[in-house]
């Protein structure tokens, strides 16, 4: 008995009218853990019930207290028929389960129905006593800490990096038992509701379970999702990073230093060569590799229909096709990344892969779901690695052995190993997994960039400070080892053209670089960055079972191609030569294919410049026709200028006598390495139809690709005063001030024409995401100047002609006058911003109250006294003075898809927030169609969030996303149901101004341990 | 081709102050988008109309759903569905909450009833003010009406402090000590008298003739008039009964006129007249009816007389001050308190409602 969970229901307000008769609710309180339920007296007759019930003692296991959440159900007491149901509020104790998170949870929480939305608040104080447990075979992982964050949390420090933990849990959905045709919806919601929230503890259980048998002692960049599959179950599965984290007793980032392993490999690394076709001239056409990344063309004929083994009665069709670099029809185009070949260093190279090859392959997958890494973490990254697969859904026969859904991410995980190998690097970082369903059509979707890491991390006792490795020397800076490229130059796993860096002048460096992960803090970088978005549809025929997958098998590559090439263009266009934060997400629809690549392009100053684009037409007699592609020539050319001018890409020019020198001279232009690939910013430069070669040629031979230029230059500018990114914060922006507006939008958009063409929907698409787009800058413009960051696009095709976009993203505000400077301390103050903070962070509202409240209002009272108020003085400030707001006050919860709050710092991490909400409503019309129902839905969400958040005695959430906002309409019967799951970590935040960092340890471990204790 | 669906949620509830008042004035999204085109925000944004139509839907939205907890402001303070920062909280509910001059003055001294509200059309047609917008006026009167009635004690330690508020916004104590007197507001020869006319009169009875007025002490907001006072108005008369006294006051404020105003000749011939006027308002007082007449008296007994005899607001100043003060120097007149603390409203009320 190693857990007594104690439940107190203090009291209730804003309660609905549920006696028609008295206008007023005779509410009762239903506590249930497990199979135990207690009940609290009927508080009559009031809306703002007062129970202060006893101590609800629960004695349970503490694999319940893991899985189970605590169920409070609100009623109304009805003495002759059935006591109706007011609400409910599920409650996560899992954060009262580890030391170092919450200790209590109380709050006034809003009690949830499924058809009814929030109805008033209940206010609950729940504890819980664990008991130490000896059993060395126990099932439950109580004292793992979980983060959604993609990043070791500040205020910890990585004692050591395990890898990849991954579970997954099935069974049956509710909606789908026989049962629910004779259950009303609200029952079948709240089943639904209660399995998953089961399910998630189970699946969070044995993920911690994993881990303290890795020996760790928590999960970073925890990723939980839901597959509905509909008739065939429920899955819910989840990926992590096991870790060993030290609290640090300073609230600063985490102390590593930033040592690096110098990475030279000889010629003879057979375990990394990327094939047995090695020997091929490297800048070939022909580069058939089996392991390494091919085009997708060629991974046609190889991978294509194999049935899976694990559902042989069922023959799936499947498809992967590797992403990552080599996607553009031109040879010149290669995406990988350098790799450091210094003669000297050679033997060295292998020596360090052979050590960290021992220490990652161990492992079965070397994969991190992390996107941002303590300095030195990272060596080299390769490129994007990408695997899709599709699959037939079939029922999940015996629940407790998902082993078919294991089996098919076990092979998409292989197939992402190799491709990572293929690129010579032995980790993934920057990993995810996503699935799209259609009917029984699964997509499954897995994607991460494979790099080099420091094994530094990876062995037991090696990270102490000091203890590191001087064994090498430091070939190369941290602000562009990381370019270096990981392969082999001779065995190039695609065609790539390798120069060396641009900053150290020692490596080798690709000329394009693709990743999935934030861009590193320390990199150089060269002017601001900038969202790019590659979109797609492709219209697909309708058809059933195999028919289908394989139809969509064929489709894949194809896509994948198309988004590569868009974002290949569109990187040029605004004179950029790296992406960040890759996401590609391909949505399946009955009669369609989405496809939405989005990534940050950013400009690294360690990659040469990159070429322009030149327009070429089929055929050249044709004089119209020349003087159009003159016309588009030319718009291309203002527009790769206009962004350089907008994204201020001044890369400084090279002098000839530079090699190794890193100080540039701007005055004195001569090219090096590469003649043809420098790009200046004068126009005479830019104009690219004098045989540049290195000019990215686009021919138009036909109107697609017409349409195609045309749609490239379409991508309106943002407004000035904004920029935008998908990644954690804006490369070139370094002083944000502490304005943050996290918002949620979702547009759906139908197609009535029946008959569309690609190019049709494509525009459609496109307008879409745009538009979106142009309403946030709208929306926003209060704050300019300011960031959109983490811009998460989410697309889905929920029915036949809907096109549905939900995006999640926070922006920020920045110091106008201090965004070109990075500051000195980069390290530890990452986009923080030491400048006097315009807008308030008040830890909680109620503390002041009425003194913040008066102030305003006031103002406005002594104005209009001034028109028209028949008082004299004296009356109306005795009546001002001992004016307040009454009733217990809201705290103040920041959101925000960060792992950070600007000018603020993180003092307690207190537990995943992970919920999962179904709305449904039969009087749609009545509440404001389709936009009202959601609108209010996705208010309640955030209420709902805020209010656990604030319970657990925090007063932010960081790494907020949406994982699923899955959106059912019937407007013919007036109904809809809507399904949301979020998460998030929950923290206490305190304003960077409030505390000063003290040098002295200690200190501040007293600080900040005090200031915990006044939080909660 | 059509969105079928468009929301934007913050996490901060974002409000703009501009379309918050489209709405309050009862705009359709179609009209307000106009209103918006025309003031010129897009050029401010790069913004296009579909940005401006989906912007304008979705505060809508967000202010219908606001609605319910601004009906019942103390809500909105510990609410938990729109995060909104303080400052924002008290804005809205100060808007919500505001009234239109041309709306109040039409409903000022109406009984509140549901016949009213059959009226708020012609309301509307004859002040420009949308219906929807009189509709939200008129229930919010009648919905501080009822808390305000239902409080037992004095009003400033019971009233919710968002009443507070719009009680001394300006408007509503007016609006609620008219409606609580029935002052008789609507005769014709009491149209051109704004509201801003009334409320400040309202203000002047509120504090100097209702039992709060005198001690400052008690914290009460009773709107009701002195009944003690009222009582001893009636010993004004003797002003014009005792026909020494009323000979006496005249020829003191001659003697203080002379010379002084051009109508001066006017004054001296209706000086009894006028005096008689003002005394006998202040000595029907007592009776309810009169009271409700108390405006409609003042202008058919004072302010038309002296507007036919064309005096400036000046002359008006200068013979109300004197009519005042040379009460005091007669030897016989005894009730000098009550006096003063009559005619410091009734004189600023004539100032404020004798337009030239």
């Amino acid at each position: 008995m190693p857990g007594k969970l104690k439940v107190k229901i203090v009291a209730g307000r804003h309660l609905p009218v549920m006696d028609r008769a008295s206008d007023l609710t005779d509410a009762f309180v239903e506590v249930k853990f497990g199979n135990t339920t207690f009940k609290t007296d009927v508080f009559p007759k009031s809306l703002n019930p007062q129970w202060n019930s006893e101590w609800f003692k629960f004695e349970v296991d503490d694999e319940d207290l893991q899985d189970e959440p605590l169920q409070v159900t609100v009623l109304d007491h009805d003495t002759y028929s059935a006591n109706d149901a007011i609400g409910k509020v599920y409650i996560d104790i899992d954060p009262l389960l580890c030391s170092e998170a919450a200790s209590v949870i109380s709050g006034w929480f809003p009690i949830y129905d499924t058809i009814h939305g929030i109805r008033g608040e209940i206010n609950v104080l729940v504890k819980v006593e664990l008991f130490n447990d000896l059993n060395r075979f126990r099932q439950s992982s109580c004292g793992v800490k979980f983060f959604c964050t993609t990043s070791i949390p500040r205020c910890y420090r990585a004692a050591m990096v395990h890898g990849f933990v991954e579970e997954l849990v099935v069974n049956e959905d509710p909606e789908y038992q026989w049962i629910d045709r004779i259950r009303s919806p609200r029952a079948s919601n709240e089943a639904r509701q209660r399995l998953i929230s089961l399910m998630s503890g189970e699946l969070q259980r044995k993920i911690g379970l994993k881990v303290l048998e890795m020996g760790g002692n928590a999960v970073v960049g925890y990723l939980q999702c839901f597959d509905l599959e509909g008739e065939s179950g429920l899955v819910v599965r989840a990926i992590g990073t096991a870790c060993t984290l030290d609290k640090l007793s300073s609230g600063s980032a985490p102390n590593t230093n930033t040592h690096m392993h110098p990475n030279t490999a000889p010629a003879s690394n057979a375990c990394n060569s990327p094939s047995k076709d090695g020997k091929e001239p490297v800048f070939g056409e022909d580069l058939t590799s089996s392991s390494g990344p091919p085009t997708p063309f060629r991974a046609l004929p190889t991978t294509s229909s194999s049935p899976p083994p694990f559902s042989p009665s069922k023959p799936c069709s499947r498809q992967s096709s590797s992403s990552d670099t080599d996607l553009s029809l031109t040879p010149k185009t290669g995406m990988g990344s350098g790799g450091s070949v210094g003669k000297e260093a050679g033997p060295l190279k292998t020596l360090l892969r052979q050590q960290t090859q021992t220490a990652l392959e161990q492992r079965e997958f070397p994969f991190f779901t992390l996107t941002s890494f303590p300095p030195g973490f990272l060596l080299h990254v390769g490129g994007v690695v990408s695997a899709r697969s599709v699959k037939l859904l079939d029922r999940i026969h015996n629940p407790d052995e998902p082993e078919t859904r294991d089996a098919w991410w076990e092979e998409i995980r292989q197939e992402i190993k190799s491709h990572a190998k293929a690129l010579g690097c032995h980790g993934v970082v920057g990993y995810s997994e996503s699935t799209s369903i259609c009917e029984e059509v699964c997509i499954l979707s897995a994607s991460g960039t494979a790099a080099i890491l420091n094994p530094r991390y990876m062995r037991e006792g090696c990270l102490d400070i000091g203890i590191t490795d001087h064994r090498f020397e430091e070939p190369s800076p941290p602000s562009c080892g990381f370019c270096h490229i990981p392969y082999d130059e001779l065995n190039m796993p695609f065609p790539a053209q390798l120069t060396y860096c641009y900053h150290c002048r020692r490596q080798k460096v690709p000329d394009v670089l693709f990743t999935t992960i934030n861009l590193p803090q320390e990199a150089a970088v060269t002017g601001k960055g900038c969202l790019i978005q590659a979109r797609l549809c492709r219209l697909k025929k309708k058809a059933q079972g195999e028919v289908n997958a394989t139809a969509i098998s064929n489709l894949l590559p194809f896509m994948e191609y198309e988004l590569h090439t868009q974002l290949m263009n569109k990187l040029k266009l605004r004179s950029m030569n790296a992406l960040f934060g890759l996401h590609i997400q391909i949505s399946v629809g009955e009669n369609m294919l989405l496809g939405l690549a989005s990534a940050t392009g950013v400009y690294l100053t360690a990659l040469p410049a990159p070429g322009g684009i030149q327009i070429a037409g089929k055929t050249p007699g044709d004089l119209s026709n020349e003087h159009h592609i003159l016309t588009i020539q030319k718009r291309i050319n203002d527009t790769i200028a206009k962004n350089k001018e907008l994204y201020q890409i001044n890369p400084p020019e090279l002098t000839e006598e530079v090699v190794g020198s890193p100080i540039p001279e701007p005055r004195q232009r001569s090219r090096l390495f590469r003649s043809h690939s420098e790009s200046s910013d004068e126009l005479s430069e830019l104009d690219l139809s004098h045989g540049k070669k290195d000019a990215f040629v686009l021919e138009i031979d036909d109107t697609d690709a017409v349409e195609d230029i045309h749609s490239l230059l379409t991508d309106a500018p943002t407004p000035t005063g904004f920029y935008s990114c998908n990644t954690e914060i804006m490369p070139g922006i370094y002083s944000w001030t502490s304005g943050v507006q996290m918002f949620t939008s979702v547009r759906v958009f139908r197609l009535s024409n029946a008959n569309l063409t690609n190019q049709g929907l494509n525009k459609i698409f496109t307008d879409l995401c745009e538009n979106l787009l142009k309403s946030f800058y709208f929306k926003l413009r209060s704050m300019i100047p300011c960031c959109l960051c983490q811009l998460n696009f989410a697309v889905a095709v929920p029915e036949e002609e809907l096109i549905q976009v939900a995006v999640t993203a926070v922006a920020m505000t920045f110091d106008k006058d201090q965004a070109q400077e990075k500051p000195a301390d980069k390290s530890t103050t990452k986009g923080g911003s030491e400048t006097e903070e315009q807008l308030q962070f008040p830890m909680e509202l109620c503390a002041d109250a009425s003194s913040a409240n008066t102030q305003p209002s006031s103002k406005i009272s002594v104005s209009s006294l001034e028109h028209c108020s028949p008082l004299p003085e004296g009356r109306s400030r005795s009546l001002r003075s001992n004016r307040s707001f009454r009733g217990s006050p809201v705290t103040v919860v920041k959101m925000t898809p960060l792992s950070f709050l600007p000018g603020t710092r993180i003092i307690k991490y207190l537990g995943i927030i992970n919920m999962f909400f179904i709305r449904e409503t039969t009087s749609l019309r009545e509440e404001g169609g389709v936009s009202g129902f959601l609108h209010t839905f996705i208010a309640e969400v955030f209420a709902m969030v805020r209010a656990h958040v604030a319970a657990l005695g925090g007063n932010a959430v960081v790494s907020y996303s949406m994982k699923e906002c899955m959106l059912m309409e019937n407007p013919n019967k007036n109904q809809a149901q809507c399904l949301i799951n979020v998460s998030g970590d929950a923290v206490i935040c305190v304003r960077e101004t409030d505390q000063e960092p003290n040098p002295s340890m200690a200190n501040i471990g007293q600080t900040c341990a005090s200031g915990t204790d006044g939080a909660t | 081709m059509a969105v079928e669906l468009d929301v934007f949620v913050g996490n901060t509830t974002i409000m703009d102050e501009e379309v918050y008042q489209l709405w309050l004035d009862g705009y359709t999204v179609n009209d307000a988008v106009k209103v918006r085109m025309e003031g010129g925000v897009m050029e401010e944004c790069e913004a296009s109309a579909d940005v401006l139509l989906s912007d304008t839907m979705d505060q809508y939205r967000t202010f219908q759903m606001c609605e319910r907890l601004l009906h019942s402001p103390s809500k909105l303070a510990n609410q938990l569905l729109f995060q909104i920062p303080p400052n924002r909280q008290a804005m809205l509910i100060e808007r919500y909450y505001a009234f239109d001059d041309a709306f109040v003055r039409e409903v000022l001294g109406k009984k509140l009833s549901k016949g009213t509200k059959k009226d708020l059309d012609d309301i509307g047609a004859k002040t420009g003010v949308t219906l929807k917008s009189c509709r939200r006026q008129f229930d919010n009167f009648k919905r501080v009406f009822k808390v305000v009635e239902e409080l037992k004690g004095p009003l400033v330690e019971n009233i919710p402090p968002i009443m507070r508020l719009l009680l001394i916004s300006g408007i509503m104590l007016p609006l609620f000590f008219f409606a609580n007197h029935r002052f008789e507001t609507g005769k014709r020869k009491l149209q051109y008298l704004t509201f801003q006319d009334f409320a400040f009169c309202a203000g002047q009875l509120i504090s100097n003739w209702t039992v709060g007025a005198v001690d400052n002490m008690v914290e009460d907001m009773d709107v009701d008039l002195d009944k003690e006072f009222l009582q001893e108005l009636k010993e004004l008369k003797v002003l014009i009964t005792d026909k020494d006294l009323l000979d006496q006051h005249k020829s003191l404020v001659c003697t203080a006129l002379r010379g002084k105003t051009k109508a001066f000749n006017e004054m001296e011939a209706n000086f009894k007249n006028l005096s008689r006027g003002l005394v006998n308002i202040a000595a029907k007082l007592t009776n309810t009816k009169d009271v409700r007449d108390f405006f409609i008296d003042l202008v058919e007994k004072f302010i038309e007389p002296c507007r036919s005899d064309r005096w400036t607001a000046a002359d008006m100043r200068l013979y109300l001050t004197h009519y005042n003060n040379s009460a005091h120097i007669l030897d016989t007149f005894k009730h000098q308190a009550v006096w003063d603390r009559y005619m410091v409203v009734i004189k600023s009320c004539i100032f404020k409602m004798y337009h030239d």
